[in-house]
């Protein structure tokens, strides 16, 4: 098991005195920047329990020096980073969207925080660049349902349309003609061509437009106006756009009168702050569609 | 014997580790009293700890709809690339909102952290698309999201929702330290209706047993509830419970 420490002929080193059946285990000690690094570690491990929270204790833990933790760290940086921003956007506090439009500076600001915000919060519907897809509105052809001001982008961003969680929010409800009853599935199809007419698409054949016209009339013209331009005070679309949220086929027309469409945005109220609607308003009114 | 050899096995403590080499049973044991003191310094504090502990105000049980959800959730391994963890870091507190707390995920049985992002953290993603969104979402991510990698989940929409094993689920979570009260458990296959049924009086009753529960027809696409009701009932309460209008995040720092 043990025998004498020997020196071996053949590494020149000497052995550790252990010995199994004739084998021996050479002496190799650990490399000395090894064992210092090591050592170095213990040692900072002693300096690391005095300045951050280390050891528990029965009811809480040794905090250290610092007193460091996540949450105050990440407040800290926070607050940090808000205090900078906000010398740059005391400007955006204060100043009235108009007044941010005027300003290049503050309007560089803005739409730079606006750019940022879009991206994250609303391209997810209506599109990186605000061009919109089939059930979502596209922000950049200058058709508003409920306006498109900066003052009613703002007011729209801040309570969304429909929303739940929101009693300012834009609402109104277009009926289900067609689940409801209210009109029969030949009416629905007149009044669709027609509404194609008024946009200036050709009607299907042998569908009686006259017909649609006075179905609209009597059914869509109180919302949408007789000339079928639409009204932001209710959200009722202008149908002489051609600009169209949930596609202008006959098909696609029919079901919207049939089932209608009453989409829902989320009221950025509750989870944006105002400066950040207020650039985003500015940014969505940049887009190409602002009034 | 030389007296290398006597130093070898001379009286110092040090020295003495050959009494543990050559002794298999003490080795284990040693090796157990280690690991149990590195447990019991990292473990044990987490049970006690008020930051690890803190009671939240807002924190209540799954409804049964927003339950079955998560478990479709689970089954079909959205943790796998959805994180819900919103770290304690200022890039993530200003993408993701305020950062998570313990007590957010204290009925969850399993928690569902996460440990990878191949799609957003999706710990407070409750009211910020609308549900039609989240259908189209779920159907085809890229109709929404043109650069997503998510799999489509539109079958989602066309499976009725297997309820067969929610009342037992409900109970189960209870064993395990969910609080469900006695009218919350025997009302489970009714607050599961009444979830997809606003303005009727057992939707009333569902918002008193679960407050902040949100309650329409997530997928009006199907008179039936289906796994996506669920799933977006799920999604929707993710994160809202909590008002950290009124929460202190200074208060339980120890």
């Amino acid at each position: 098991m043990s025998e004498p420490v020997q020196l071996d002929k053949v590494s020149g080193q000497t052995t550790t005195g252990h010995e199994w059946d004739g084998i021996r285990e050479l002496n190799t000690p650990l490399p000395r920047w090894w064992l210092w690094v090591f050592y170095a570690c213990i040692a900072f491990s002693f300096v690391y329990w005095i300045f951050y929270p280390a050891w528990p204790t029965t009811s809480s833990f040794t905090s250290g020096v610092l007193g460091q933790t996540n949450r105050t760290a990440a407040l800290a940086d926070i607050a940090a980073a808000q205090a900078v921003r906000a010398q740059m956007a005391a400007g955006l506090e204060k100043a009235s969207l108009a007044q941010i439009a005027g300003d290049p500076k503050l309007l560089e600001l803005a739409l730079a925080q606006g750019k940022a915000a879009f991206g994250d919060n609303c391209s997810p519907c209506h599109g990186s660049g605000g061009q919109g897809q089939k059930g979502y509105p596209n922000l950049t052809a200058g058709r508003w349902l409920w306006g498109g001001t900066l003052d009613q982008i703002q007011a729209t961003i801040t309570h969304g349309i429909r929303a739940p969680n929101d009693a300012d929010t834009h609402a109104s409800a277009m009926p289900s003609f067609g689940k409801d009853g209210i009109l029969k599935p030949e009416e629905i199809r007149q009044v669709a061509n027609y509404v194609r007419t008024i946009d200036g698409v050709e009607p299907e054949q042998g569908v009686d437009v006259a017909a649609g016209k006075k179905i609209f009339l009597d059914n869509c013209a109180a919302c949408h106006g007789e000339d079928g331009k639409g009204n932001i005070e209710m959200g009722s679309a202008n149908l002489t756009t051609k600009v169209w949220q949930y596609g202008n086929d006959i098909s696609d027309l029919i079901y919207t009168i049939t089932y209608a469409r009453n989409s829902v945005m989320p009221a950025w109220g509750q989870r944006l702050d105002p400066e950040t609607i207020k650039s985003l308003a500015v940014y969505v009114h940049s887009l190409g569609g602002g009034r | 014997m030389t007296s290398s050899t006597q130093a070898h096995h001379g009286g110092s403590l040090l020295s003495k580790h050959h009494i543990l080499e050559r002794n298999p049973i003490l080795l284990v044991i040693g090796i157990l009293i280690m690991v149990a003191i590195g447990g019991l310094v990292e473990i044990v504090p987490l049970f006690y700890l008020k930051s690890t502990i803190e009671a939240v105000e807002g924190m209540r049980p799954y409804t049964p709809l927003e339950l079955a959800g998560r478990n479709i959730y689970v089954r079909e391994g959205c943790y796998l690339c959805h994180s819900q963890m919103i770290r304690s870091l200022r890039d993530e507190v200003e993408r993701y909102g305020h950062f998570s707390l313990a007590a957010e995920s204290m009925y969850d049985h399993p928690f569902q952290w996460g440990s990878k992002r191949n799609g957003p953290d999706i710990a407070r993603v409750g009211g910020k698309y609308t549900d039609s969104w989240h259908v189209a979402h779920l159907t085809n991510p890229r109709s929404v999201v043109p650069q997503s990698i998510m799999p489509s989940y539109g079958f989602l929409f066309e499976t009725p929702l297997d309820t067969r094993a929610l009342v037992a689920n409900v109970a189960t979570n209870r064993e395990v330290g969910v609080p469900y009260t006695d009218d919350q458990m025997a009302n489970v296959m009714n607050d599961l209706k009444a979830q997809v049924n606003p303005d009727t009086p057992e939707a009333a009753a569902l918002i008193k047993r679960y407050p902040k529960a949100v309650v329409r027809k997530f997928y009006p696409g199907s008179p039936e509830v289906t796994e996506g009701d669920a799933v977006i009932a799920y999604l929707q309460m993710l994160g809202t419970l909590v008002d950290f209008k009124q929460f202190d995040d200074k208060a339980n720092l120890r």
